[in-house]
């Protein structure tokens, strides 16, 4: 089964987004624009326990969306369960609705490895395969099939701006390269298959500040081509480069025994950043807590 | 170096002088005790190496001594001989030693690495079935090679495949023997794998076969090869499985594959050190020095084939 986009549907303001505070109407694109998943309560839990409960969200398309929140509160959870990585975790299950353009991700006749061809992810700790760098960016096209590998490998590297540091040394081992380059490669790596979506799990956290600020640069870039879900505990980064925010808490049941995440609020990142609407939002944000 | 001379700076300078003394008093010496218990464990350590190599050197110079005189590369090449000593050589057995582990490595590599992929990668690690099995493939590495040749006649030679007493039935019960190694060495190496290799390549949209055969195999490749590797040795030494499944006749033309009368270099050398003259011992011990010199050459050529492919991602 093929997954294509449907055309987008523009829907009232308050369908769209289920957050206890429903954001006041502002220029109204920010809200309508086509949109790549619609998450409709979300739960994860793992051998029986909740990880994420009742996630209610959309993510929309050439947009950078931000998932913040303190250790524990599910982020890199609900991201994986948007590649369907969820699976190879044999405890987890996933309940809820998650659409990917109008398709129901989680359907019976959806096949994982198509998925993920088309939603790609980069880990927090760099992963470049045993191999060469050549052999690293041209592994995804080899196994899908496609043409032109020499072609794809160059535009996944300057895609990834990489090109100019490795365009000499293509054969040579990929672990040579440093934290930064290896983590630009696995970028590189996701590009290469075209995938419309790249999700990003912390890919900075094990970085320098430069490359940081490297592959910062490369996001706001690429989210001209791709859509981009990242997960970061760095707020300042999300305050950089997202164009929407989500802030999860954990929250604890009665007997504390049970912990699991929770959405608060999601709205532009400037909103959430300057004029939060939950106190818990603003407390963690101005760095209060957490 | 310009110094007021004031009551504090000179104080200082004193103190400064006195904390580099302590400093460098406290980072030159290990206290006594601590030193001396170090020495000791090395000079252990040392020990058991020493210990271990010698055990395996007295071995060798032992053949060597016994068996020198009488080696020469006739050996190699000239067929056995009860009653002609001084041209008996060990040619049948050898050709029979080396088409026994040709057979055992078209057998064990296959299924070993195949077992080893599906315990590894596809089964559910969480079923009673699959801990017995891991539990049971532990326990045949370290049964007696002895009802491996019992297994052997009754199911190979005799039996379903009932295959008679030829070279195949032989090597197929060597493989069998060396199974569990090549097994337990191929999960290990495939373990060796880190996860993160596997979910970069299943994220990029390969499917599990794919993440395996072009990701996790060839990084699994050289602890793979030891495995296989550490299975010849054993499998070449290995005496009583042979005499079981027909490898018992003083045979003095070169054996086939499916051919019934065959030998091989274990077993050669416990006949004619069977035999009362004492030529025939010296030429046993002789014959000690070709296997060394088979073994030491067919371990070398595969420890040269890992190498090289380690190399190449």
């Amino acid at each position: 089964m093929t997954l294509t986009p449907e055309p987008s549907r523009e829907k009232g303001l308050s369908q769209q987004i289920a957050v206890k505070n429903e954001p006041a109407p502002s220029d109204g694109d920010v809200w309508t624009k086509d949109k790549v998943f619609e998450l409709k309560d979300v739960s994860v839990s793992y051998g029986g326990k909740a990880a994420v409960k009742g996630v209610t969200m959309d993510i929309f398309r050439n947009e950078v969306t931000a998932l913040i929140g303190p250790s524990g509160c599910g982020k890199s959870t609900l991201l994986r369960c948007l590649n369907r990585m969820n699976d190879l975790v044999a405890s987890a299950s996933v309940e809820g609705e998650i659409n990917y353009h109008g398709n129901d991700l989680y359907g019976a006749k959806v096949d994982p490895v198509q998925v993920r061809k088309m939603i790609g992810m980069v880990f927090q700790k760099p992963n470049p395969f045993p191999k060469s760098i050549y052999d690293n960016i041209a592994f995804g096209p080899r196994v899908l099939g496609l043409k032109d590998i020499d072609e794809r490998v160059e535009t996944a590297l300057k895609g990834a701006a990489l090109w100019d540091e490795v365009k000499d040394r293509l054969k040579d081992n990929a672990y040579g390269m440093s934290g930064g380059q290896q983590q630009r490669l696995c970028i590189a790596r996701t590009m290469a298959v075209d995938p419309e979506v790249i999700l990003m799990d912390e890919p900075c956290s094990a970085l320098d500040p430069i490359s940081t600020g490297k592959i910062e640069d490369l996001m706001t870039e690429l989210k001209e081509k791709y859509s981009i879900v990242i997960v970061t505990h760095n707020m300042q980064q999300a305050a950089r480069v997202s164009d929407k925010t989500a802030f999860l808490i954990v929250e604890l049941d009665s007997t504390e025994n049970n912990r699991w995440g929770q959405l608060i609020e999601y709205d532009e990142t400037d909103k959430v950043f300057t004029n939060p609407k939950d106190s818990r939002t603003e407390d963690y944000v101005t760095g209060k807590v957490g | 170096m310009n110094r007021m001379k004031t009551p504090g700076s000179e104080r200082t300078r004193l103190a400064t002088a006195g904390a580099r003394a302590v400093t460098t008093t406290s980072l030159s010496k290990q206290p006594a005790k601590d030193r001396i218990k170090g020495n000791i464990f090395m000079a252990l350590l040392l020990l058991a190496v020493t210990i271990a190599l010698i055990g395996l050197t007295a071995l060798v110079v032992q053949a060597i001594i016994e068996g020198g005189p009488r080696f020469n590369l006739e050996l190699f090449t000239n067929p056995p001989s009860s009653l002609n000593v001084e041209d008996a050589g060990f040619r049948p057995a050898l050709i029979g030693t080396l088409y026994l582990i040709l057979g055992v490595v078209l057998l064990i590599v296959p299924l070993g690495v195949g077992s080893a992929v599906y315990l590894e990668e596809y089964a559910d690690g969480n079923r009673w079935w699959n801990k017995m099995i891991e539990l049971n493939i532990q326990n045949l590495a370290g049964v007696p090679s002895i009802i491996y040749g019992i297994l052997g006649l009754a199911f190979i030679v005799r039996g379903p495949l009932d295959l008679g007493f030829i070279l195949a039935a032989g090597s197929l019960t060597l493989a069998l023997l060396v199974l569990p190694v090549v097994i337990l060495a191929a999960r290990e190496a495939l373990r060796a794998v880190p996860p993160s290799v596997r979910e970069g390549s299943l994220a990029l949209g390969a499917t599990e076969w794919q993440t395996i055969r072009k990701q996790v195999l060839p990084a699994a490749i050289p602890g793979i090869a030891t495995g296989v590797i550490l299975a010849i040795s054993r499998a070449i030494g290995e005496t009583a499985p042979l005499l079981l499944v027909g490898a018992t006749t003083f045979v003095t033309f070169n054996p086939t594959f499916f051919g019934e009368n065959f030998s091989a270099l274990p077993v050669l050398i416990f006949q004619y050190a069977s035999r009362p003259q004492e030529e025939f011992k010296v030429l046993a011990a002789a014959g000690v020095i070709v296997m060394l010199i088979v073994l030491l050459a067919m371990n070398s050529f595969a420890v040269w084939l890992r190498n090289r492919y380690e190399q190449q991602w």
